[in-house]
């Protein structure tokens, strides 16, 4: 029954295989095509930038003011490339293999090798842009080393390669926008998709500042629209990042593809207190340079510099000796609370462990104090200049620390712990990136696609670009060129109106609901069944409560909820309020993936499913497929499996021993 | 680290939407922990109006990471508050005493009208980028990164400007409302580097002119600018779009 159309074919030969003999739509034609693309990152900018290019209608709607706003921007470390420019031993091949046995063997074959083989065109585009990425003195491109790999194949823009990359799909959108192939919609939500004779054929938008419901149609619909980390409440992402305009599509009959796949990032500065709004990410590439270590004695309430070296327990590197601090996120992860639970953890919370940068200050001064001929540096000398080299890689990352905590983290190692930041799974697609809605696309971390149970650092941009500038502009034409005949639909049709009713009926029930608890009370509680239950080690009763719990909460929810102000306006409460309700009802469907999924892969650990060594335990011979999720009705969902063949990639238990 | 609370008085605008009047209305909020950040501030202050059943302050955030530029509030006189270097969402509590009282404004400037309470319209931001804050690129169409080596010194120039959040405390702390420092800031990026030399002189006329369309001020160097700047955007860049202005302005070729 699903269909993931991955062409016939060596793993090498697929996608020039699959470009050289999709059908073609003729540029007076893609003139009268119209795409609808929801969401403005990376994906969503550089789909519509590209889309607009070849010369189809393009909306874009976003909810932020300005679609420069989008989280991509929030991403810190860098964005991989199999572009070798380190003569290191990198190839196509390393970082397909890299990707799927960093995924645990729970990704496309076919998807991952095409991501592998156009990130050397994304550097490229990117450079041609502007992007500013860092450079040597030679005037060339700069690499380092991010987690799971051993080549250096991460660019990169100093702690801000997020927001650098999507400044230049920006403006490449703007661009667009200059020349009327794109129209952008700011403060405009996405609330319903539109379907017509089984196609998508458009949106009902929530005009977020005059709250008016607005249709609008497209021979396709696009969606682009990120992650559903905030589902715990506590995460990485913005405070807006939702998961509502995958959510809407699902129960449109867009299938869900692996939900529990979370990814728990393991370098996150602490929760401090129960006003925490978000969690801050302090970047992967800081593994680079920095050690891991939590005290060898228990409990021990010392200063971090009143314990000395030997009592010290380098945890990463003791048991990964091979990649030491450069571990995967779910390794790592996995680790620091294991640390924690056993009683090691430091700072006033007890859950959290060092991120020491002292011994990479000295290294580089002494590095420094060379380059100067300083023969006889004293020891001030060589930390000074050290700090100077550490502050020129990771300087705004330092800054960023000092303000939230109030320390110094260039005299005093930095406390850290794990906290959600990215979602693996999502809208199920085919090697096209087509949900299984007709006409209806998912690109970027919305879908499931690339990543498996676990993605490796710095691959997330490589997927969102690549997806918008590299595959969708060849895969929509396999559909368009069919739809050339299509005339616009008005958005009169019967199924425009039922549709907008639909919403306006929900979001009047929500207003007249006129309860006592706030939508972010709702949201916290929410949270705390995720991540306790949820989170980073997951088991059956658990899960089984869970799903209870959430329910009963699903029933508050809409008895008890209270939303100030009115629809006809600016309401933040409102906004909040569909989003939240939304997050409930996939909070229930990612513990009934987990709960069905009896192994333990990349981020989603089973504790009853692991080696005497406390490593994830994988059941290939049950579960080496992409869990499906076809929405049935309230608390109904059936599962279909896509079987994973892996003909090149052969599964192994993964050690990074 | 501190356990102490503080007890604040806010002082904050309040406006319905982009037509009424608005005006300042006095909150008190307790037990604020210094370890809060300035927003989380407001969101304790916004539950309290919400289970009292009043509506909430709109204010205008979503990273809470300093990157993304939604965060907008002028605090005691001063975009983005006391911090230097810092937007509002990395702005903690520490900053402040118990008992202090906190005026807190939306952006000023008429190329901002202001949409609800805390919340200003920046479109003329993107306006300004659709006027020629881009390299003319299609996809596809690149050569190899390598190809053309960077001199560090530039490609780091470069990326100092780039950082800009569009934010827009530049134009809020500006006497006269201009937004030459973010202007200048992406003029400067792409001038900076090859790529972005072919268009350079069409470039910087369009966006100056858009920029004057949407009615922002004129430049007079007072650099308040760069003082508020969360990204700290040198009004080295204003300097340098004024000499791309004058040699765009004599050379151009129509």
């Amino acid at each position: 029954m699903l269909n993931s159309k991955i062409p016939q074919g060596s793993l090498e030969n697929k996608w020039n295989d699959y470009k050289g003999h999709v059908k073609l739509v003729n540029p007076s034609n893609k003139r009268k095509l119209e795409i609808i693309i929801i969401g403005s990152g990376l994906a969503g900018a550089s789909a519509a930038s590209s889309l607009g290019e070849l010369g189809y209608k393009v909306k874009v709607f976003c909810f932020q003011d300005s679609p420069r706003r989008a989280h991509s921007i929030a991403a810190q470390g860098g964005i991989n490339a199999a572009k070798n420019y380190q003569n290191d031993g990198d190839s196509v091949f390393r970082l397909f293999y890299d990707t799927v046995k960093g995924g645990d063997y729970r990704a496309r074959e076919a998807n991952v090798y095409r991501l592998a083989e156009v990130s050397a065109n994304i550097i490229d585009q990117c450079v041609a842009q502007g992007v500013p990425f860092a450079r040597e003195y030679g005037g060339l491109l700069s690499n380092r080393s991010f987690g799971g790999t051993q080549v250096q194949r991460t660019f990169y823009a100093a702690g801000q390669t997020g927001q650098q990359l999507l400044i230049g799909a920006y403006q490449s959108l703007e661009r667009q926008v200059a020349l009327g192939n794109v129209t952008m919609y700011s403060r405009h939500e996405m609330l319903d998709i539109v379907k017509i004779d089984g196609k998508a054929r458009g949106v009902i938008c929530r005009n977020l500042i005059t709250g008016q419901l607005e249709r609008y149609f497209g021979h396709a619909v696009l969606l682009c629209s990120g992650g559903y980390g905030n589902v715990f409440y506590l995460s990485t992402n913005a405070m807006g990042s939702n998961a509502t305009a995958i959510w809407k599509a699902h129960k449109k009959g867009a299938y869900f593809g692996n939900p529990c796949f979370t990814q728990i990032h393991p370098t996150c500065i602490p929760v401090s207190g129960d006003h925490q709004s978000k969690l801050t990410l302090m970047s992967e590439s800081l593994r680079n340079d920095g050690r891991i270590w939590v005290p060898k004695k228990k409990d021990d309430k010392r200063r971090p510099s009143e314990i000395p070296e030997e009592e010290r327990d380098y945890y990463l590197e003791r048991r990964y000796p091979a990649f030491g601090n450069l571990v995967p996120r779910d390794v790592a992860s996995r680790a620091a609370k294991e640390r924690c639970d056993a009683g090691y953890g430091v700072g006033n919370s007890r859950m959290a462990v060092y991120l020491d940068y002292a011994s990479a200050i000295e290294r580089y001064g002494r590095g420094e104090a060379g380059k100067h001929h300083l023969e006889n540096a004293d020891a001030d000398t060589i930390t000074k200049l050290g700090k100077e080299v550490v502050k020129e890689k990771y300087g705004n990352l330092f800054d960023m620390y000092a303000k939230i905590t109030g320390e110094d983290p260039y005299t005093t190692p930095m406390r850290i712990y794990p906290a959600v930041h990215y979602t693996m799974g999502g809208l199920w697609v085919d090697y096209e990136l087509m949900t299984t809605v007709e006409g209806l696309y998912c690109l970027g971390e919305a879908n499931f696609s690339d990543h498996g149970a676990n993605r490796l650092g710095a691959s997330a941009l490589m997927q969102g670009l690549a997806d918008g500038y590299f595959v969708i502009p060849y895969t929509i034409g396999n559909y368009m060129a069919d739809e050339i005949r299509t005339a616009a639909i008005s958005t009169d049709h019967p199924a425009f109106v039922e549709a907008e009713k639909e919403v306006s009926d929900r979001i009047n029930a929500l207003m007249n609901i006129k309860g006592s608890q706030s939508v972010e009370s709702f949201h916290k509680q929410l949270g705390k069944i995720m991540w306790n239950k949820c989170g980073m080690a997951r088991n059956e009763q658990g899960l089984k409560e869970a799903i209870e719990e959430i329910r009963q909460l699903k029933k508050e929810f809409w008895s008890d909820l209270r939303i100030p102000g009115g629809i006809n306006e600016l309401n933040n409460e409102l906004d909040k309020a569909n989003r939240v309700a939304d997050f409930i009802e996939l909070g229930e469907l990612m513990c009934i993936d987990a709960l069905h999924r009896r192994e333990s892969c990349g981020g989603h650990f089973r504790e009853e499913m692991q080696t005497e060594e406390g490593e994830a335990l994988r059941d290939d011979e049950h579960f080496k497929y992409v869990a499906t999720w076809e929405y049935k009705g309230d608390h109904e969902w059936k599962l279909h499996e896509e079987d994973l063949n892996f003909e090149v990639a052969k599964p192994t238990q993964r050690s990074y021993k | 680290m501190d356990h102490h609370t503080m007890s604040l008085t806010l002082q904050v605008w309040r406006q319905q939407n982009a037509n009424a009047r608005g005006k300042f209305v006095t909150y008190k909020v307790d037990d604020i922990s210094p370890e809060m950040s300035f927003l989380e501030m407001f969101d304790v202050l916004n539950e309290k109006l919400v289970n009292e059943g009043s509506e909430p302050i709109a204010f205008d955030h979503d990273c809470r990471e300093g990157i993304c530029g939604s965060c907008s509030m002028h605090i005691n006189g001063r975009p983005h508050g006391p911090w230097a270097a810092t937007t509002v969402c990395q702005l903690h509590m520490r900053a402040f005493h118990d008992g202090d009282t906190i005026v807190v404004e939306p952006w000023r400037a008429n190329a901002f009208p202001v949409v609800k309470d805390l919340v200003v319209d920046r479109s003329a931001f993107d306006r300004i980028i659709q006027a020629g804050g881009y390299i003319s690129v299609n996809t596809g169409n690149a050569v190899d990164a390598n190809a053309t080596p960077i001199e560090k010194t530039h490609a780091d120039a470069a990326f100092a400007a780039a950082a800009c959040i569009g934010c827009g405390a530049c134009v809020a702390a500006c006497k006269n409302s201009s937004a030459m420092l973010f202007m200048s800031a992406k003029v400067a990026h792409l001038s900076l580097l090859p790529q972005g030399a072919p268009e350079r002189k069409s470039r910087v006329l369009d966006m100056v002119a858009q920029m004057d369309k949407e009615g922002f001020g004129s430049c007079t160097f007072t650099e308040a600018c760069e003082a508020v700047c969360p990204k700290e955007i040198s009004v080295t860049n204003i300097s340098r779009l004024n000499a791309e202005y004058l040699v765009a302005g004599l050379t151009v070729d129509k």
